[in-house]
């Protein structure tokens, strides 16, 4: 499973960086995190807000930080 | 931070202790200036002006939907409506640069084009809440005020222009599926959410009611003289809304939000305050940097004046708010008003770190006439807000 974050490097962006690997963490799934900091590959995404998740190619959550239930649900959906 | 950068910042802090003479008289005046704009602003500006204007930023960005506003800047907007949002959401979505770059990035390449792009990009940290009520309080409301109505101006401009200029290579846009943030279903209606942000914006403009001129006559002293009356009623009215228009979870967001911005504003405008002082002191009370040099460099109303200004403005990083006490130094050192207002339209929108990035996305080209554009353009309303201010 591939997991993409996509922000600048805002403290939203950094909590939801560490949401995503502590939920990754706990349902110890092989998946690998990356953060994107590049505003046009950001923008390549077409997300109009950040930060935003990315799983699998399929946006999940734009501007916000996701709890930790949702994010529970995209990795096990 | 890197841990090359910290060495740096060591070795810099351990050279100004080393080096700069701070028992001469002329820097001990700068540091007790520097601590007399601090006492200031912790007596005169906090409790009323920046604790209340914290709050609004806060319900702003969680309860105003920002889905509803993003979505004037798709590719199939209305091109009109696309340049008027873009010239005031600044107010409600860009407190925070973590907003503003990546949507900035996202309208040009996916959105509704360079225009209304450049046109958000430059409003966005221009006219936020915090700003220009801070600006009103300390500046005067004269300044302020034209520094709403410049940002927004100028925006729509400057939008219009980078079009004019650029109308070929607009077309070469990749066009793709454009996700929103999503909107989260609430309880209330439109007018409640006004009329509870409204509600807040009354409390901060009488809890800041500036005390009227000796010997005035008619409303202003009453108003004055009623003031806490005022705002202990408005919060009150306050209180019945949270009460039974939000919920409890949504209270706690309002109030996250809002510690959000003040952890991350406070700091720097501490250290802003800081160094303002130190450099220009109090307005009327000399400091490090000479009241003749910055007088021959921005006082008066000249074309040069507004120029410098214009230019120092848009290469100077300004963190969040931070202008306003650098501002009020200048002033006070015999800065003219023009050059101020000319230095305010150019500072927050531009620096050199921003340009590089705004660089990274549309070019070099383009970002040297959206600077040109935006230097040009302040130089000429600092010119003639110089000639109506006086």
């Amino acid at each position: 499973m591939d997991i993409k974050i996509l922000g600048p490097g805002c403290p939203k962006c950094h909590e939801t960086e560490r949401l995503v690997r502590e939920v990754v963490a706990e349902l110890s799934v092989d998946a690998s995190v990356d953060k994107i900091t590049d505003l046009m590959k950001i923008a390549g995404y077409g997300v109009f807000g950040t930060p935003a998740v990315v799983v699998d190619g399929e946006v999940k959550s734009v501007g916000k930080i996701p709890k930790k239930e949702e994010i529970k649900t995209w990795i096990e959906g | 931070m890197k841990e090359r950068t910290k060495l740096l910042w060591i070795i810099l802090i351990f050279l100004a202790s080393y080096y700069i003479p701070w028992s001469h008289p002329v820097v001990r005046q700068s540091g007790f200036e520097a601590f007399m704009m601090l006492q200031e602003y912790a007596r005169e500006h906090v409790l009323t002006c920046l604790i209340p204007a914290f709050f609004i930023a806060g319900a702003i960005s969680v309860f105003v939907s920002q889905a509803s506003v993003l979505k004037y800047f798709g590719s199939q907007a209305k091109k009109i409506l696309s340049y008027s949002v873009a010239s005031v959401s600044g107010t409600v979505l860009a407190v925070c640069s973590c907003t503003v770059l990546p949507l900035f990035a996202g309208i040009y390449s996916r959105g509704a084009g360079i225009g209304p792009a450049t046109a958000f990009l430059y409003s966005g940290p221009a006219i936020n809440v915090l700003a220009i009520t801070l600006t009103a309080k300390i500046l005067g409301w004269q300044l302020g005020l034209a520094r709403a109505i410049g940002a927004v101006v100028f925006a729509v401009v400057t939008g219009l222009l980078m079009v004019l200029i650029f109308r070929k290579d607009d077309a070469a846009r990749t066009q793709g599926q454009i996700y929103l943030p999503d909107e989260e279903g609430k309880g209330r209606t439109l007018l409640q959410d006004a009329l509870y942000i409204l509600t807040m914006v009354l409390i901060l403009i009488f809890a800041a009611f500036a005390r009227p001129a000796e010997g005035s006559t008619g409303l202003w002293p009453a108003i004055f003289a009623a003031k806490w009356y005022i705002t202990i009623a408005l919060l009150i009215l306050l209180g019945f809304m949270l009460k039974s228009w939000f919920t409890r979870d949504e209270c706690k967001t309002w109030v996250e939000s809002t510690w959000g911005f003040m952890k991350q504003i406070f700091p720097l405008l501490l250290g802003g305050v800081l160094v303002a002082g130190f450099m220009l002191g109090r307005p009327g009370h000399p400091a490090l940097i000479p009241e003749h040099f910055v007088q021959t460099l921005l006082g008066g109303n000249s074309l040069w004046a507004n120029l410098f200004a214009s230019v120092a403005g848009a290469l100077m990083y300004f963190a969040t708010l931070t202008e306003v006490p650098i501002l009020q130094g200048l002033l006070g050192a015999g800065m003219g008003k023009g050059p101020a207002l000319a230095l305010l339209l150019a500072g927050p929108a531009l620096s050199l770190p921003n340009m590089l990035v705004i660089g990274s996305v549309m070019g070099i080209k383009k970002t040297a006439v959206f600077c040109s554009i935006i230097i040009i353009l302040s130089t000429i309303a600092g010119m003639l807000y110089g000639v109506i201010a006086g």
